[in-house]
This record gives C-alpha cells, sequence and structure tokens, in this order.
C-alpha cells in the first residue's frame, strides 16, 4: 500500500456528499481503499496524450435524438409503486425545509 | 464611500416543447400530480434518456437570437446533488461544454443603448415541485415537471443597476416569447431568474464579495431584491465589514434578501459528462436551418416602426410588445396606408376591446382587412370618426364588416346640405336666445348649435359641414 493520496478530510467531505455516516474505523479503511485506487488509475497520467483529442463519450456517435410527440408510458399507480410513502397522488419524503 | 454595483443574472427559461427533454411524458402544465410521469423521468434504474430534438432547435434559435457562438460539439453533464425533487440524484446538464457561448443582447437604458454579454445558453432538464405540508413533518413531491426542458442563459456580469437589469430581463423575454420558444411567464415560473450582485467602489476594477439572489418572481421583484441588497452591502461595507458569500432568498412581503444557510459542500456538485447521452453535433446546415425560423427581434422592429412609419417611441414599442399586434398593425396599414392613424386605432380601441373580452390579438374578431375598411370609411367622410368608433364596438360585438353595419343602421354621415341647411335654420329659429348671444360675440355658443344638430341627426350630420352652414347662416342674420 502506497502513501495515502485522501486524508480523513477528504474522506469525510465525500462521505457527506454521498449521505453516508461512517465510523471512525471506516473514515481510515476508506482513506487507504480510495487512495490506492486513485494511485492505481494515476498510472494513465504517465501516458503522453499531448496529440490525443479528449473523448466526450465511449462510443464514437452523436446526435441521437427522439421527435418531440408525446406518448404516455406508465399510469399514475404504477408510478407511485415504488414510493417509500404515498398518498396516492403524491411521493411523500420528510420534510426537506 | 461611493459603490457601484455588479450584477449578472442567470435566467432559467422553460421550453414550449410538446414533450419533455429526454423522455415522451407530456409538458403540459397543471396536470394532476405524477400523471406525466415515466421511468425515465423518474429515475428509474436502467433507464436511457434520449434528447428531444426540438430542444437543439430552440437553444440553436435563441442562440443566434443573442449573437451568441454555437458550439460545433456539446456535451451533457452530470450536476450531482441530493434533493427530493431529483428522482436521479442529478440534474442533467451542460457543463464544460455548452451548446452557445459569447452573445450579447443591446437593451435600451436612460443613458442610450448598452450591451449586455451573455457568457452562455446550456440545456438541462427541470427538476419537480415539492409542496410543503405545514402540519406535518413531510413534503409532498411532484414530478410532472421533472425532465421538462430549460435553457439557462447567463449574462455577463455587465449591469451595473436595478433598473438595468429589469431592462435586460424585459428585453431576454421579449426575445424568448418573439422566438415562440418560451411563454415568458414569471409568475408561473416559466421564466426564472437568479441574480448575482457585487459591490466595489466606484472607479475600481475588481470585484468584490457577491450574494446570489433567487426566489424573485417578478421584473418588479427582481428590482427591488437588487436595490434591498446595494442597501444592505453597501452598509456593511461603509462599517468596515465583510460581505458573505451566500445565497438569498428575496422576501416579497416584507421586502428583505434573507441568507439561506447553505454549506459549502452543498455547492460540490461533481459534474462529470453524462456516459448516457452521446455529443450533439450542430453543422452549419442545421444552423441555417434554424435561421430561417428566427424572426425579426422585437427591438429590431420597434426601431424599424419609428423609422419606417415616423411612430413615436410610445407607439412602436406597444405595437411589438406582441408579434401579433405588430404584424395586425403592418397587415391594416398595407390597405390603409396612414400609420399613425391605425396605430392610434389600435392602441386605443382595438386594445380597449381586446382588454375588456380578455382576448388575444389572434382571436380578435375584426380582421386587419375590416379594420382597414372602417378606416377608409371615416376617411371619406361616409361615417364620422364618432360614428367610426360605435361601428367598430358593433364589428367586434356581431362580427360583421364596417360597410354592413353602416347600411344596415344608415349611419351614413348626412353630407346633403340641402338637408343640413334645413335643419340648421330649424335649430337657429328654435333658439333665438342662443343665437342673440352669438351676434352680441359669443361665438362659443356655435358649439351648442351643432350639438343640436347632430342630435337631430342622431349624430350622422358631417360635423365640418354644419359648422360651415351654420356659421353662414347666422352671419347672414348679422348683416340683415
Amino acid at each position: 500500500m502506497s502513501h495515502r493520496i485522501l486524508d480523513r478530510d477528504q474522506v469525510e467531505h465525500i462521505a457527506k456528499l454521498a449521505r453516508l455516516r461512517l465510523t471512525e474505523d471506516e473514515k481510515d479503511l476508506m482513506a487507504e481503499q480510495l487512495s490506492s485506487i486513485l494511485d492505481y488509475v494515476a498510472k494513465l497520467n504517465e501516458l503522453d496524450t499531448t496529440d490525443v483529442d479528449p473523448m466526450h463519450h465511449a462510443v464514437d456517435r452523436s446526435n441521437v435524438f427522439r421527435d418531440d410527440n408525446p406518448h404516455k408510458s406508465i399510469d399514475h399507480n404504477e408510478a407511485l409503486a415504488n414510493a417509500p410513502q404515498t398518498d396516492g397522488t403524491f411521493f411523500i419524503v420528510p420534510r426537506v425545509i | 464611500m461611493k459603490y457601484e454595483a455588479v450584477i449578472g443574472l442567470e435566467v432559467h427559461i422553460q421550453l414550449l416543447t410538446e414533450t419533455k427533454i429526454f423522455c415522451g411524458c407530456s409538458t403540459r402544465f397543471g396536470d394532476a400530480p405524477n400523471t406525466n410521469v415515466c421511468p425515465v423521468c423518474l429515475g428509474m434504474p436502467g433507464v436511457l434518456p434520449v434528447l428531444n430534438k426540438k430542444v437543439v432547435d430552440f437553444a440553436i434559435k435563441l442562440a443566434l437570437a443573442t449573437n451568441c457562438s454555437i458550439a460545433p460539439v456539446s456535451q451533457f453533464a452530470r450536476k450531482n446533488y441530493f434533493y427530493p425533487d431529483l428522482p436521479k440524484n442529478y440534474q442533467i446538464s451542460q457543463y464544460e461544454k455548452p451548446i452557445a457561448e459569447h452573445g450579447w443582447l443591446e437593451i435600451d437604458t436612460q443613458n442610450g443603448p448598452k450591451k449586455i454579454g451573455i457568457r452562455r445558453i446550456h440545456m438541462e432538464e427541470d427538476a419537480g415541485k415539492l409542496i410543503h405540508d405545514e402540519s406535518k413533518p413531510v413534503s409532498y413531491v411532484d414530478f410532472n415537471r421533472t425532465g421538462v426542458p430549460l435553457l439557462e442563459i447567463v449574462s455577463e456580469p455587465d449591469i451595473r443597476t436595478p433598473e438595468e437589469a429589469a431592462q435586460y430581463l424585459k428585453t431576454l423575454r421579449d426575445i424568448v416569447v418573439y422566438l415562440e420558444i418560451c411563454d415568458g411567464n414569471m409568475e408561473e415560473g416559466s421564466f426564472r431568474c437568479d441574480a448575482n450582485i457585487s459591490l466595489r467602489p466606484m472607479g475600481s476594477t475588481e470585484l468584490g464579495v457577491k450574494t446570489e439572489l433567487k426566489n424573485m418572481n417578478s421584473f418588479k421583484n427582481v428590482q427591488k431584491a437588487l436595490e434591498f441588497e446595494i442597501r444592505r452591502q453597501s452598509a456593511l461595507l461603509d462599517r468596515g465589514e465583510k460581505v458573505v458569500q451566500e445565497t438569498r432568498l428575496w422576501d416579497a412581503a416584507r421586502g428583505v434578501t434573507v441568507g439561506m444557510r447553505t454549506k459549502e459542500e452543498e455547492q460540490d456538485y461533481r459534474y462529470f459528462p453524462d456516459p448516457d447521452l452521446v455529443p450533439v453535433v450542430v453543422d452549419k446546415e442545421w444552423i441555417d436551418e434554424v435561421k430561417n425560423t428566427v424572426p425579426e427581434l422585437p427591438r429590431d422592429k420597434k426601431l424599424r416602426f419609428m423609422d419606417q412609419y415616423g411612430l413615436p417611441e410610445y407607439d412602436a414599442e406597444i405595437l411589438v410588445s406582441d408579434r401579433h399586434l405588430a404584424d395586425y398593425f403592418e397587415e391594416t396599414i398595407v390597405r390603409f396606408n396612414r400609420p399613425k392613424t391605425v396605430s392610434n386605432w389600435i392602441l386605443t380601441e382595438l386594445l380597449r376591446e381586446l382588454n375588456q373580452r380578455e382576448c388575444s390579438i389572434t382571436q380578435c374578431p375584426v380582421s386587419p382587412e375590416r379594420l382597414a375598411e372602417l378606416l377608409q370609411l371615416i376617411d371619406d367622410e361616409t361615417i364620422s370618426a364618432k360614428i367610426g368608433k360605435s361601428v367598430f364596438e358593433e364589428m367586434f360585438s356581431t362580427g360583421k364588416s364596417a360597410r354592413t353595419i353602416v347600411e344596415e343602421k344608415g349611419l351614413k354621415q348626412v353630407t346633403d346640405t340641402d338637408l343640413l341647411e334645413k335643419v340648421v335654420s330649424e335649430v337657429l329659429e328654435q333658439h333665438p336666445k342662443e343665437v342673440e348671444k352669438y351676434l352680441g360675440g359669443a361665438e362659443k355658443v356655435i358649439g351648442f348649435f351643432v350639438g343640436q344638430v347632430m342630435r337631430k341627426t342622431q349624430g350622422k350630420a358631417n360635423p365640418k359641414l354644419v359648422n360651415e352652414l351654420l356659421r353662414k347662416k347666422l352671419e347672414e342674420k348679422r348683416s340683415k
């Protein structure tokens, strides 16, 4: 295992953005593991890409469109079927304000 | 100290497409909650967004109308954050490669025209709508609006006063409405504005710390919020305190901006190219195709109306405020070439009738041809201007032509001199006292006589002729 690229503060920040609650031990573990992943990927930086165009996309295609024609797909009840909580009209979530 | 405000505006416009940006769900406003939704806009796993071509057409259209360069290749990106109105936990937007950049539009200010730079225009999806319960600790989510196409238009910080900000918004709104890509309704949220504002000492070129203002749902509120913020920031700076970079909400009821307690982390969106969406490539051919659909823009039209038809700015401004009203005006003057007369009729009679009936110009029951015919009848003195106005009302409510109404009701102006002479003599005989007054020098009495003649002819007498005849008869009496 090499030096840590990510410190604990950064791990806490990322955990917060991802809405994850980590124990102190987990924070250490994540710093370790994420660092080694980044370290591994950093190998790509060794390549000289001066004359390589940035890749916009994994597949070599562009301009995939649909026409502006409405179509109904699922009905209201199906849409709500996976709601954590519903009154039959809305998705209900814990208050956010 | 004297400060200068540096203001930049971010405008979001909802596009007038039939369907959402990445799925075929309807964008209709006001439908029952969660009825225009599908797996794509609900962010279900494994679905694939497919871009609505019309959104790109509209973006190109606006880019052309705001003098932007259109990117040959643009790309969608994911903006990551958690909020219940965003089912995927990311918003599909554009980041490094927006569809258009580096444009400008010209606004009218007290010191003449001014160019305001447009930094970028990008395509993105709207979020859902949250309704908060006062009595329970829950929020209700309606995903009908999720995925409705938006264009975000970011200005350069070229705006210096709240008035300029309002003028910029008005100019931009007029443009998007003319382009028929957005209905421009600020109250209903189809045209939204956030503002960035910082202050700096007059003459300085450095930028101060800015705040971002949100929650302003009218031009007036944008202006008021900026005015408040200038006062607030000036007071802070005068006391030697610092402006804190933050988002503040405009509270229209109290007329103040209030800081939102946001944590720095929330601004970390970790944008990255969306692997589900391939790049958008726009070539010259596509741009030319869209160019053909860009109409003359409101400000150009206004200047042309003033120049070509000699209209006052006030008239031109109102006429071009609605593209269809401007068309109506021009279609009318093709048949009746007195621009100012036509403008007067449209601004007063026509708009009054339309407002009274809450009817738009496109539903106007009186066509430009028919208005021209009416004006012709007045011009050649077949009817008086006064009768013309009542004929116009009648045209509006019955849909009949002016000529038909004039004939049916026998409203033709009486220009028969013999007949009018008879009436004039009658009136003079019936009012000897007034005749005395006239002869005694009170020439104003002539108005009374004209009124009497009009009454006897149900308003149909040609007023000019009546005046002439009255004076002739009265002078004859004097010389006797």
